[in-house]
C-alpha cells in the first residue's frame, strides 16, 4: 500500500502516524488521570470511614 | 427526564458510564471504516495521493472549531446560569479540543508542504487557527493559575467567551481575505466533492467527533473525581485542625 502513496508518501504517513501518536498519549493521559483520581477518592473515603 | 436532571454529578457518572464506552465503540467501528474506505479512495486529480490527508484533517479542522464552540456555551452556562456541570465540561472541553486543534495545525503543515510549497504561511486561515490553538492554551492555564477551581472556572469562562469571536474569523477567513488555503467545499447541503471521496470524509469525520465525546465525557469524569479528592482532602484537613 505504501508504494501506492506516491512522491509524497513520507508526508501523508507522518501526518497519519502524528495523529495517531497524539491521539494514543491523550487517551493514555485520560485512562491514568482516571484511575489516579478514582485511587485517591477511594482512599480519602475510607479513611474518613 | 427534565434537563436539569443530568446536572447532577451523580446522575451524570451513572450516564458516562455507559456512554462513554458506547462512544468510544461507536469511534473505533466509524474510524476503521471511514479511514479504510478513504485509503482506498481515488486519488484527487489535482493532489494526487495528498487528497488521503484530508480524511484526518478535515475533521481535526471541524473539531476545533465544535470543541472551542461547546467550550464557548459552557462559560456561558458557568458565568450565566451558574450551571453545577458547566465549568467542568468547559475545563474538559479545553484539554481535548486543544489537541485536535493541534492535530489540525500539524496534519494541515503536512499537507501544505508538498501543496503548497511551504509548512506555514502568515495566512488568515491559518493564523486564526493558531491564534485558536494559543486561546485553548490561554484557557487552560488560567485552570491552573488558580488554587479553587471555582475562580479558575470564571476566568476560564471570560477568556473562552471573548475567545469566540476567533470562531466566525476562522470559518469565514477564506472568504473576507485572500488566502493559500481553499474555501470550504463542504457546506450544508452542499458538496463540491466526489462522493467517493466524500462519504470516507463524512464517516471519518463522524468517527472522530464519537472520540471527542468519549474523551470529553472522560475528561469530565476525572475533573469530578478531582473535585472530590478536593473536597475530601479539605474536609480532612478541617478534621485534624
Amino acid at each position: 500500500m505504501m508504494g501506492n502513496l506516491g512522491p509524497h508518501a513520507g508526508f501523508i504517513l507522518a501526518a497519519y502516524g502524528i495523529a495517531a501518536a497524539t491521539l494514543g498519549i491523550l487517551i493514555a493521559w485520560i485512562a491514568a488521570e482516571y484511575r489516579a483520581q478514582r485511587k485517591a477518592v477511594r482512599d480519602l473515603e475510607s479513611r474518613r470511614k | 427526564m427534565p434537563l436539569i436532571d443530568y446536572a447532577n454529578p451523580r446522575r451524570f457518572q451513572e450516564i458516562a458510564r455507559w456512554l462513554i464506552p458506547l462512544a468510544a465503540a461507536a469511534a473505533a467501528i466509524l474510524l476503521a471504516v471511514g479511514l479504510s474506505m478513504g485509503w482506498r479512495a481515488p486519488a484527487d486529480y489535482q493532489q494526487g495521493e495528498m487528497v488521503k490527508v484530508m480524511y484526518i484533517h478535515v475533521p481535526f479542522a471541524w473539531l476545533s472549531l465544535a470543541a472551542y464552540t461547546l467550550m464557548a456555551v459552557a462559560a456561558l452556562g458557568t458565568i450565566v446560569w451558574r450551571h453545577p456541570l458547566a465549568d467542568v465540561a468547559g475545563k474538559a472541553a479545553a484539554q481535548v479540543g486543544a489537541v485536535f486543534c493541534f492535530l489540525c495545525l500539524v496534519t494541515g503543515a503536512l499537507w501544505g508542504r508538498p501543496t503548497w510549497g511551504t509548512y506555514w504561511d502568515w495566512d488568515p486561515r491559518l493564523t486564526s487557527v493558531l491564534v485558536l490553538f494559543l486561546l485553548y492554551l490561554g484557557v487552560l492555564a488560567l485552570w491552573r493559575a488558580f488554587d479553587d477551581p471555582l475562580r479558575a472556572g470564571r476566568a476560564a469562562a471570560i477568556l473562552a467567551l471573548v475567545g469566540f469571536i476567533n470562531v466566525p474569523v476562522v470559518k469565514f477567513s477564506v472568504d473576507w481575505w485572500n488566502s493559500i488555503h481553499q474555501r470550504d467545499s463542504i457546506s450544508l447541503g452542499k458538496s463540491a466533492i466526489d462522493p467517493s471521496m466524500l462519504y470516507p470524509l463524512l464517516i471519518s469525520a463522524a468517527g472522530f467527533f464519537a472520540l471527542f465525546a468519549a474523551l470529553h465525557l472522560a475528561a469530565m469524569r476525572n475533573e469530578l473525581l478531582r473535585r472530590r479528592a478536593r473536597t475530601l482532602r479539605i474536609l480532612k484537613a478541617a478534621e485534624t485542625e
